[in-house]
């Protein structure tokens, strides 16, 4: 199982990057995994965005789609893009420390 | 005294799961199907109909005719469900009430919900298979199409058998080679998935089918907006698909009743409903089924077969005060139509992806890979849906748990 070093903390990641135990990650870690990613700094909005993944994570087991985040996560899809470009909900997931979205079969 | 048993939907699920009840249970026990509309739409049916493959008069059924004797059919749309006093509230006025309530209202499309999709162009070029009028529309264009873009795109999920955009692609390669038109026609697939498929052994296989077929694959593409006098599929990341026809497979939802009973949808008016009991998270007395369930399967007919035995067995307990049976293990089996008379076929379940092998054990049908046996199978099962899966009756040789005999599990590295 690959680990990676984030905030001095050696964590278990997946192939593609992703936690694979979430109680793994702290706040302090988001930022550089997130300039690993391509994203400079973190915004209030981005935030909002990453309390709202691990949150659903925690409720139902899973992170929620970019349809799911845009419906409740209070900021809008065009927005969504702008904050965690590409892919959203998976961009957003990695950052947050939580598992690729099941994003359905 | 009389229990009631209500069941809202009656499609694949809610025709199977009353006329297994009704065998399984004492007369003592009413049973009520619901529905609005007398059309029972066999749904796999529809993606033939656009290529000429299939009448469109030859995949419809009388609804009521379904079901067993002893079952009492409402038609009537149903407005909301009170789940605190166990009272279904019909649009007419009317009202049922039950003691258990089953719920297999399904999954509808919601085209309005993405921007410009019903607007200029559509059902002239720009259309959807997924329903009747879609499909008999789509035939029409088809056979006037001489050349161009054609772009299949899913809009976002969860949809109703994900596979079927990807057959669309693979039928549409053979019908234009049909034609003598197919070097006149560019195909691309767009998928808001980040791989053709989302399990790694059959995204591998499908996305080697679409390269061997000529079909362009665009991925992580989430569409905001469809120009159709344009002929521009916009995503939110503004990136472009330009196309002549588009085919679309729109955004899904649950069933309307359902966001209009408190406590009862989730916010895209799915049921979140236990995975393994089928009994839903609002109430102990209300079991759901098939598509209109929120859990980790496919939404696909063959779920809903599966889960039929278990509903079944759960309700007849759950009405004698019995523990249920947490045994559904997400069971899936799909044919995938890839054109030239051949098909693949899928079996797989919440734990297990779809590997390679054969169905159900070492022999019979090939597992992931393309054959014509397999499309016999597909054509086969109209027959199978008829008069085995929605009388209530399990297929011979197919088990309600999936099987893991004749499959070939991955390489540790490969996993």
């Amino acid at each position: 199982m690959p680990t990676v070093t984030y905030a001095g903390t050696n964590v278990a990641v997946n192939d593609e990057g992703f936690f694979t135990d979430p109680d793994q990650w702290r706040e302090d870690m988001a930022p550089e995994i997130a300039n690993a990613a391509g994203i400079d700094t973190l915004t209030e909005q981005h935030w909002q965005v990453l309390k709202f993944m691990r949150h659903e994570y925690a409720e139902k087991g899973t992170g929620p789609t970019v349809r799911a985040l845009g419906r409740t996560s209070g900021v809008s899809i065009k927005q969504l893009y702008q904050l965690f470009p590409k892919g959203p909900a998976k961009l957003a997931a990695k950052i947050a420390g939580i598992p690729k979205p099941r994003g359905c079969i | 005294m009389t229990k009631r048993i209500v069941v809202l939907g009656g499609g694949t699920g809610g025709t199977l799961t009353a006329n297994r009840l009704r065998r399984t249970l004492d007369r003592d026990v009413a049973i009520t199907v619901v529905d609005q509309d007398d059309s029972h739409v066999y749904q796999p049916g529809l993606l033939f109909v656009p290529f000429g493959l299939a009448a469109p008069e030859g995949i419809v059924r009388s609804r009521p005719r379904q079901l067993h004797g002893g079952i009492s059919y409402c038609r009537s749309t149903v407005e909301r469900v009170d789940i605190d006093n166990d009272m279904v509230h019909l649009a007419n006025g009317a009202a049922l009430a039950y003691d258990v309530l089953v719920i297999a209202t399904g999954a509808r499309l919601l085209p309005e919900e993405t921007d410009g999709l019903t607007g200029p162009g559509w059902r002239e070029t720009v259309h959807t298979f997924y329903d009747y009028d879609g499909a008999m529309a789509l035939a029409a264009a088809l056979a006037d199409f001489d050349g161009g873009r054609l772009v299949v795109n899913v809009v976002d999920m969860p949809i109703k058998c994900p596979v079927a955009p990807l057959e669309f692609c693979f039928l549409a390669d053979w019908y234009f080679q049909q034609r003598g038109i197919r070097d006149r026609v560019d195909l691309t697939y767009v998928t808001p998935l980040d791989a053709a498929f989302t399990k790694p052994v059959a995204a591998n296989t499908l996305a080697g089918l679409l390269a061997e077929k000529g079909v362009e694959l665009v991925t992580e593409f989430n569409t905001g907006e469809v120009d159709g006098a344009g002929g521009r599929l916009v995503s939110f990341d503004d990136r472009v698909v330009d196309f002549d026809l588009a085919v679309v497979v729109p955004l899904h939802g649950g069933a309307a009743f359902v966001g209009a009973s408190p406590g009862l949808g989730d916010e895209f008016g799915f049921v979140p409903t236990d995975q393994h009991t089928l009994q839903s998270m609002a109430r102990p007395n209300i079991f759901v089924i098939g598509d209109a369930a929120a859990i980790p399967t496919s939404k696909a007919g063959s779920v809903t077969h599966f889960e039929g035995e278990v509903i079944t067995r759960n309700i007849a307990r759950f009405l004698a005060g019995q523990e249920l049976d947490a045994s559904f293990d997400g069971h899936t089996n799909c044919f995938i139509e890839s054109g030239f008379h051949k098909a693949l076929l899928i079996d797989f379940n919440y734990d297990t992806q779809p590997l390679p092998g054969h169905f159900p054990t070492g022999v019979a049908l090939p597992l992931l890979k393309e054959s014509r046996l397999n499309h016999l199978g597909k054509l086969m099962f109209a027959w199978l849906y008829w008069h085995s899966l929605l009388p209530g009756r399990d297929i011979p040789g197919v088990t309600t748990a999936m099987p893991h005999a004749g499959k070939h599990s991955p390489a540790a590295a490969d996993r």
